[in-house]
């Protein structure tokens, strides 16, 4: 949808990229369809456990570059967009925004397919996205409209999109884990080649579910990658005040694990790739993506109680993954300054217009109360608060 | 019309036969037809998972023992052998993990046939239950729907202590989003288990120990591999017009055994075997009252906030002028299960117990 837009929009001619593949500069492609192989380093190098490496040179083309961009900004915008809604009280209850950690949604979708199953925690605002997610769905769903991709139901922490393989959207801390096996259970069980990502954070990461269900992902070789998005922080609390062992990627102890700069989309994408070879034929496998969010935990945690804001603008500076993005687009000759901004004005004026459209959508019906309770009803009573004054039965 | 399980037998295949055990021996003074079959509960729990595997390839069997061990209760026994070992799992023994992985194989429109050992063990999981399951529907608006059924034996036994004797049916019961069922009699196994395993939402099955071994009669009907119970309605085991009595489970069996004796001191009793605690189904409650003007309410857990308290307030609320008698109820005494056997009986309720309970609400003295 966004690569189209821009295709009709630009009628440029670009100069030819400086690669290994160069193209001859009689030769002029449009960016966004330009998927001629590319390689690129990772800057920084995988760690491993128990298992080799992936190689660090990672192939994609303009076009995959120029998408991460895109659909980074429309990720980050909306981030911030739901900040200031949530300012304005249009947002209620729980916000747990994923600025910062958009290499991670990103680069996974660019290794797999919609047939792959993901599942994560509350911070699924960008996961939503990244499965195909539409963003007024999003917004709708955060101002607790009908519109919304859980029809005002779910809220912040309960997105889901069941077309497009991605199951929620979880409040309770670790839950996704057995959850996200149980989902590589049935991928194995109905013998399909497709894989399951289960995220968590640092904080999940001691939970002692995340080990039951490895443990049974491990007996059963179930195709199941447990991701672990290390930004650091569970709520206020420091990986080295939470966990004796930080190395996450190590704590499958039997199962193999891989350490990945999770600010670096092609990195992420390089590990997810690798993961998905190798759960569909060793089974588990433990990714450790070094991530970081601007924001504090929720919009009810400044973030700077517990870390200093030196070290939040410092990570802004040095790590920002958009900002990596944008450099390599501009060192690779694949876009130029202008045209970049340009995207980001677009990309903009998208989430302002989905938040405009959001906020004429209506609010759920009063009916909505007792709807999806069950797939079967069979005349099941239900009631509201004066059971006198509000008694349905549920068709 | 047998279906599957009349084949079965013929072919000899069956290994969990509840037809070769079937003898017509001796027919209670319940209401079945005269010379009908027997089964145990545990075989009629065992056929019906039997044959919804056999009917559809989705459902599959999960927990502790269930397939080498042939089950810690002989429930699932036979079920590896014939299925093998990608029809049905061993776990380790880490309900959190294996209950969330089941409500994962759930998600994604698989049928597990979760096994607890006890009910008591589910508390390990109960946030997957609750949680994972129960709401999924409601906060997806539909889009993911969770067909699990979550079963096991429930309330006391005998002798194995507080943390092993619990009764979670309250418990399940208050969640909105979950089914609870709890069989008393084969039949009841069999119509709510193959209800359950076909129903398209998650269901707690909740069975007894100590009803596993009882035979009781059962009709061709029931034997047949279509046959399923509604959820959601009650069943009246003996009719009366004096007093109405409610309860579940085991207690039923109790219940029945009072109303005998409450027949012979002239008070005709109605025993009312919920079958579904969620949806309870308030009409038949209600219209036995309106028809009887007295209540007893038994079950065999706490009794604070318990299964028979929801049910006098549904009766006080929508019956109060047909009352002739404050409602009463009996219940597990409020204590955790202690282990000596005459501690034990006390804590438990007693068909003495009930019928003391039935005769207060007819304004009989003992």
């Amino acid at each position: 949808m966004a690569l189209s837009r821009l295709s009709l929009r630009s009628n440029r001619f670009l100069r030819p990229s400086t690669t290994a593949a160069a193209l001859p500069s009689s030769i002029r492609r449009h960016v966004s369809t330009d998927t001629t192989p590319i390689t690129i380093e990772t800057a920084v190098p995988f760690e491993s456990h128990l298992c080799d490496a992936p190689s660090r040179s990672v192939e994609t083309s303009s076009a995959e570059i120029l998408s991460f961009f895109r659909d980074m900004a429309r990720m980050r915008r909306m981030e911030i967009a739901a900040d200031s809604l949530y300012k304005s009280k249009l947002i209620r209850g729980f916000c747990h925004l994923y600025d910062g950690q958009e290499a991670l949604a990103v680069g996974m979708e660019a290794a797999i397919t919609r047939k792959d199953a993901i599942i994560t925690s509350y911070r699924d605002h960008c996961t939503f996205l990244g499965r195909g997610g539409e963003l007024v769905d999003a917004f709708s769903e955060l101002m607790g409209r009908k519109r919304g991709c859980s029809n005002g139901k779910g809220g912040s922490m309960h997105f889901y999109k069941k077309d497009a393989c991605f199951y929620g959207g979880h409040g309770i801390v670790g839950a996704q884990i057995p959850l996200g096996c149980g989902l590589a259970f049935a991928q194995k069980y109905s013998k399909e080649e497709f894989v399951t990502f289960t995220l968590y954070g640092d904080g999940a990461a001691n939970q002692g579910q995340l080990f039951e269900a490895l443990n049974i992902a491990a007996l059963w070789d179930l195709p199941a990658i447990l991701v672990c998005e290390n930004n650091h922080y569970g709520m206020g609390t420091a990986t080295w005040r939470s966990a004796k062992s930080p190395a996450y990627f190590k704590r499958g102890d039997y199962v193999p694990g891989l350490k990945v700069d999770g600010m670096d989309a092609l990195a992420v994408k390089q590990a997810c790739k690798f993961a998905k070879e190798h759960a569909l034929k060793n089974g588990p496998i433990v990714l450790e993506m070094d991530t970081y969010r601007y924001h504090g935990h929720s919009m009810s945690d400044p973030g700077s109680t517990y870390r200093t804001r030196d070290e939040v603008s410092g990570v802004r500076q040095v790590r920002d993954p958009i900002e990596r993005v944008r450099k390599l687009l501009l060192s690779h000759d694949i876009a130029t300054e202008k045209e970049l901004k340009d995207m980001e004005k677009e990309v903009r004026k998208e989430v302002d217009d989905a938040v405009a459209q959001a906020k004429e959508s209506p609010v759920p019906e009063p009916s909505e109360l007792f709807t999806n309770m069950y797939v079967k009803d069979c005349g099941v009573e239900s009631f509201g608060a004066d059971r006198k004054e509000l008694k349905v039965t549920l068709t | 019309m047998w279906g599957i399980l009349g084949r079965r037998a013929v072919d000899g295949g069956f290994s969990a036969s509840s037809l070769r055990r079937m003898r017509s021996g001796l027919v209670s003074a319940r209401s079945y037809a005269a010379g009908s079959k027997e089964m145990t509960v545990r075989d009629a729990l065992n056929s019906a998972i039997d044959e919804e595997m056999s009917a559809d390839p989705k459902v599959f069997v999960m927990g502790e023992e269930v397939g080498q061990y042939q089950g810690a209760y002989k429930i699932t026994k036979g079920l590896l052998e014939k299925y093998g070992p990608e029809r049905v799992y061993d776990t380790p023994i880490t309900e959190a993990g294996f209950t969330g992985i089941g409500v994962g194989a759930a998600y994604a429109g698989l049928k597990p046939v979760v096994e607890f050992m006890t009910f008591n063990f589910s508390m390990q999981a109960i946030d997957h239950i609750i949680n994972s399951a129960a709401k999924s529907n409601y906060m997806s608006a539909g889009q993911i729907n969770v067909p699990i059924v979550f079963r096991g034996p429930n309330g006391a036994a005998a002798g194995v202590g507080a943390q092993h004797s619990q009764c979670y049916a309250a418990w399940y019961a208050s969640v909105p989003g979950l089914k609870v069922l709890a069989p008393y009699s084969a039949e009841d196994a069999r119509g709510l288990l193959k209800a359950a395993i076909r129903d398209p939402d998650p269901v707690v099955f909740l069975e007894n120990e100590l009803l596993y071994g009882e035979s009781f009669p059962i009709s061709e009907e029931a034997l047949d591999s279509s046959f399923c119970l509604p959820i959601g309605k009650a069943k009246i085991e003996r009719e009366g017009k004096d007093v109405t009595i409610t309860t579940f489970s085991k207690m039923v069996g109790f219940a029945l055994k009072a109303a005998e004796k409450l027949a012979e001191e002239g008070i005709s009793a109605e025993v009312i075997n919920l079958r579904s605690i969620r949806p309870l189904d308030r009409a038949t409650i209600n219209a036995s009252v309106r028809k009887t003007s007295r209540l007893v309410t038994v079950e065999e857990g706490f009794p604070q906030h318990g299964v028979c308290a929801e049910i006098c307030a549904s009766v006080v609320e929508e019956s109060f002028s047909y009352l002739d008698a404050p409602v009463e109820r009996i219940a597990g005494a409020d204590v955790p299960m202690p282990y000596a056997a005459n501690l034990e009986r006390l804590a438990l309720p007693q068909v003495e117990d009930i019928v003391r309970a039935a005769k207060r609400a007819c304004f009989r003295s003992k």
